[in-house]
């Protein structure tokens, strides 16, 4: 059957959810977390370039490079800051994290 | 047609399982291969839809540094294998009951939807036939024109990322020898030399 | 000339009180505490009755018997400035007051003199004017000249004091104040005047600030005067609701027009101008110290005497009387008010004089003696006879003053020692002091052809007279006190002056007071003796009519001084009967049988401590007022205001915030996956929200 728009937004959808997921499911490492952002940002990428596809406008497609770009910018500091944490805590599970406790 | 759309199942089933392995994996390393994988699998999806620059910026950016990176932390943090610990089933019923209802909203849109009759006019930068001119040149017809100010702002982000990314982990040691070159070019001959008178045959 | 009268002492108070405040700046430049005279070289206190409002001497038998000064130190700078100041402005305006009274009584010149206006509101006009009848100028009279001997006495008296300044502003403030309240033309500034007297005695009374009894004596002081003057406010409102202004020639204009109108008061249709009569002489009960509001004036000895003389014997406790002749116009018109003053006025005179027969102090007695003289004043006027009353007021001025002064002269001499049980044998000592004390005594008592015979035996022939229902009663009880008042002056003249010495060291070292002390007491003797049969026409005579004309208000029906020269000789010899019974008795217990007292007290022992005590009243009082306002105090204060209105209102809501804030508290975790998730949940919230509510399907 003809793959549609819609399919490709479904699959975009479910990367989503599942990007979700993983933030607040996983108890084991903040690893987990920055990668879920990754599948989070994935699921738009796809979801942009689906519609550009269908709609014939190049737009999505720029717009989809340049949320790459910042993708790959905010992962890098991320585990910057991931990496300082760790020297000074000694342990990135989750479960330690709770400086911010109110 | 059809293999179109078979290869359209293949990706996105093998996209979607790797997702789902990366959030339930055990192993820090195994989930950083599997969202590998599902990368490379989205990309898959995107030359499908005929966006092939993309596509390999996926595999160039996202695989090549991104994922390699992610793995170069976990390597380098030493993290334990830990168990997945009881809370996971705690949060799993309302977990899976909102994952559900933002599912079925997404689906329910999915389904009802349909273009409006006034999108096509408004479509910012029609796209090109893929006979005049590959995918690469269209982008790039627009982005180096039109999308100028955006280009180089991602460039700033890059840019900026980069240094805060070495403001953020460099750490001096203590112990190494480095060189501070204004100490050195400040040295005069008072600070540094001492002549001593030495009687011919003697030592110091 | 009136104005300077009014205004002098005024000018003399401001002049000592920059003096007072200059000295103190210089004593402590910058420091906010007490100056540098701050140790107690008197005698240890004896019982600290330091609560508040009234203090119960829970037995006078332990009175502290040293008038303690506690106030060593060197003098305060100006002092001999601001005494030579205001004493010689209060006997300009003295001379100037006499000269007034020619002018006024005997000239018929009265004046009005209008000053400035002081409130212009809606239907309320309040001038600031002077009303110069002779009512106001026999005030005058009295007022100025008293106060200019008691400056002159506290010269000497004060002398080892260190805050002279301060003293001399205060007795001239009080002076200006009293004359504001005699020559004022209006109910608001009769009230200004009073408050202004009220304010000047608290100060004054407490005047030694260091010693805890001198402040409770002066709070007491004001906080009775208050009740009075509730009072009064009340009445000067229903002045103005009756008559519409409260200038003293409208309302007496009006007030025949006012007969027989009733006021609503709390549901009760009462009489106006009998509420209004009563609601002011509650006022004046309060000011004079009558029978229920009279708790003050015993404690407030605790001020120098020269205070207690000027203050508490002359000038300010007249105030009511004043008042009450000044309104007669409204009084004459109420037959009630004037029965209930009666009452009230005989009561007093028999109250006062019970209690003065056995207390030790020698202030006191001659405190609850001026008590007693009020009353006979307050009998006079209920009877009618107003001008036989401010006779009484004018005599009893000099020879009360006299007696205060005499007696502040004796304290002197035996170094501040006040108890006559003490004293004894000083009549060879201080011999003047002792004339004078007899002399004042003797008009005291009413002596024939002495001051107080003249003003005292009228009183009481009037009391005979009066067809008031309350006149009988009247007549007993002055003519009883009159013997009381004999037998108590006799004894503290006896136990004072005569006998031998309780006190052997302060016997030795008493000697007569300086020329400066002696000079009042010279002069308020002469106008003891004389003061009565060279003026008994003026007020009680034949030519009362002529002299004080519109100033005091007789009614038609109102002959009792006429009536009054036809009792029986019976009657009038009564009082003199009474005061030669009193000698004889005072004589018997003090000088032949010195062991009858103490053999009569142990006898009666309950009686004596009832009437030491004086009939309990500050004991009731303070069970029944003092004891409520401050259970009522503390419960509105913990109660209303703590758990009430603190618990419902800010100190509620914070604690209500605080308790909502610990339980938000809890949902901030710490766990970033937590705020994800709850993230997560409103995302989707909101989003069903507005696919099924709002916006399209």
């Amino acid at each position: 059957m003809t793959i549609g728009l819609g399919h490709y937004l479904s699959v975009a959808a479910i990367l989503f959810t599942l990007g979700i997921f993983g933030i607040f499911l996983n108890r084991k490492n903040v690893i987990i977390i920055l990668m879920s952002i990754e599948l989070i940002l994935l699921s738009v990428n796809t979801n942009l370039v689906a519609f550009s596809s269908f709609l014939g406008d190049i737009v999505g497609q720029v717009f989809a490079l340049l949320v790459l770009t910042v993708a790959a910018a905010e992962a890098a500091i991320g585990l910057a800051i991931l990496v300082v944490y760790y020297r000074n805590r000694g342990s990135i599970a989750v479960e330690d994290i709770n400086a911010m406790k109110g | 047609m059809i293999l179109s759309a078979l290869f359209f199942y293949l990706f996105a089933g093998v996209c979607i399982a790797s997702a789902f392995m990366v959030i339930a994996a055990k192993n820090p390393v195994h989930s950083v291969l599997f969202l590998i994988l599902a990368f490379v699998n989205a990309a898959g999806l995107f030359l499908l839809l005929g966006a092939e620059f993309l596509a390999m910026m996926l595999i160039v950016v996202y695989v090549g540094a991104v994922a390699v990176l992610f793995l170069f932390v976990v390597m380098m943090l030493d993290v334990d294998f830990a168990e997945l610990r009881s809370g996971f089933l705690q949060y799993l019923p309302v977990g899976a009951l909102v994952g559900a209802v933002f599912l079925a909203e997404i689906l329910l849109v999915v389904g009802a939807w349909s273009i409006g009759p006034g999108v096509p006019r408004v479509i910012a930068a029609p796209m090109p036939p893929i006979e005049d001119i590959s995918n690469t040149e269209a982008i790039g017809l627009v982005l180096y024109t039109r999308y100028l100010y955006f280009f180089q702002a991602a460039g700033l982000v890059l840019l900026v990322a980069m240094i805060g990314a070495i403001v953020l982990t460099l750490r001096h040691r203590a112990n190494i020898k480095r060189q501070n070159v204004a100490d050195q070019v400040a040295r005069t001959p008072a600070t540094s030399i001492e002549i001593r008178q030495v009687k011919s045959g003697q030592g110091i | 000339m009136y104005q300077a009268i009014v205004f002098l002492p005024l000018i003399g108070a401001i002049i000592a009180g920059v003096i007072s405040l200059w000295g103190a700046a210089r004593r402590c430049p910058g420091a906010e505490t007490a100056h540098g005279a701050e140790d107690h070289g008197g005698p240890a206190v004896d019982e600290s009755h330091a609560h508040g409002a009234p203090s119960v001497h829970a037995s006078s038998v332990s009175h502290p018997s040293h008038d303690e000064h506690a106030e060593q130190g060197p003098a305060a700078e100006g002092s001999r400035a601001a005494e030579i100041v205001t004493t010689a402005l209060l006997f300009v305006a003295a001379v100037l007051s006499w000269i007034a009274f020619y002018n006024v009584g005997l000239a018929h010149r009265p004046e009005r003199i209008h000053l400035f206006t002081w409130i212009l509101s809606g239907d309320l006009k309040v001038d600031w004017a002077l009303r110069i009848d002779t009512l106001t100028a026999v005030m005058l009279v009295v007022v100025t000249t008293v106060s200019s001997l008691v400056h002159l006495y506290s010269v000497g008296y004060m002398h080892e004091d260190p805050y002279r300044p301060r003293f001399f502003a205060y007795l001239s403030l009080f002076t200006f104040a009293m004359l504001a309240l005699v020559t004022s033309d209006n109910l608001a500034q009769l009230f200004f005047g009073w408050e202004g007297v009220g304010l000047a005695s608290y100060l004054l009374i407490g005047f030694w600030y260091h010693k805890p009894e001198a402040n409770a004596a002066a709070i007491k002081a004001f906080i009775v005067n208050r009740v009075g003057d509730f009072g009064f406010a009340l009445g000067i409102f229903a002045v103005f609701m009756m008559a519409g202004s409260i200038d003293l020639d409208i309302v007496f204009a009006q007030a025949p027009s006012l007969v027989g109108k009733p006021i609503n008061f709390f549901g009760w249709n009462a009489d106006a101008l009998t509420l209004i009569c009563l609601l002011l002489f509650m006022g004046a009960m309060g000011k004079s110290a009558q029978f229920l509001l009279h708790t003050w004036l015993p404690d407030a000895m605790e001020g120098p005497t020269p205070v207690s003389a000027l203050i508490h014997a002359a000038t300010m406790v007249t105030a009511g009387v004043f008042m009450v002749a000044r309104l007669s116009p409204l009084f004459e018109l109420s037959a009630t008010a004037l029965t209930v003053v009666t009452f009230i006025g005989a009561t007093t005179a028999f109250f006062a004089a019970t209690v003065g027969l056995v207390q030790n102090d020698i202030k006191r007695i001659v405190a609850y003696s001026t008590c007693s003289q009020l009353g006979y004043m307050f009998v006079a006027m209920g009877t009618g006879a107003y001008s036989v009353g401010m006779f009484h007021l004018f005599t009893h001025a000099f020879f009360k003053a006299l007696l205060f002064l005499g007696s502040g002269s004796v304290i002197m001499a035996m170094h501040h020692e006040q108890d006559i049980r003490h004293m004894g044998g000083l009549r060879s000592k201080i011999p003047l002091t002792y004339g004078a004390m007899v002399i004042g005594t003797l008009a005291l008592t009413g002596f024939p052809l002495t001051a107080g015979y003249f003003s005292k035996d009228a009183i009481i022939e009037a009391a005979f007279a009066a067809h008031n229902p309350m006149a009988l009663y009247a007549f007993i009880m002055t003519v009883i006190a009159a013997g009381m008042t004999s037998f108590y002056s006799w004894r503290l003249i006896f136990k004072t002056f005569h006998g031998k010495p309780h006190d052997q060291g302060h016997y030795d070292h008493a000697r007569e007071s300086p020329l400066v002390i002696l000079i009042p007491l010279a002069v308020l003797a002469a106008g003891s003796l004389f003061a009565g049969y060279f003026f008994k026409e003026f007020f009680a005579g034949h030519d009362v009519e002529d002299f004080f004309r519109e100033s005091l208000k007789f009614g038609e029906n109102n002959h009792i001084l006429e009536e009054m020269h036809h009792v029986p000789w019976t009657v009038a010899w009564l009082p003199t009967l009474m005061m030669a019974g009193g000698f004889a008795v005072a004589w018997l217990f003090y000088i032949r049988k010195p062991y009858l007292p103490g053999e009569l007290a142990r006898q009666h022992d309950v009686l004596y401590r009832f009437l030491l005590n004086k009939w309990y009243f500050d004991e009731i009082y303070d069970v029944l007022f003092v004891r409520t306002a401050k259970w009522v105090g503390r419960t509105l204060w913990k109660g209303g205001d703590g758990w009430l209105i603190d618990g419902f209102g800010p100190d509620g809501v914070s604690a209500r915030v605080l308790d909502v804030t610990r339980n938000v508290v809890r949902l901030q975790t710490g766990y970033l996956y937590h705020y994800a998730f709850a993230m997560l949940i409103g995302a989707a919230a909101l989003i069903t929200y507005f696919m099924f509510a709002g916006g399209t399907h």
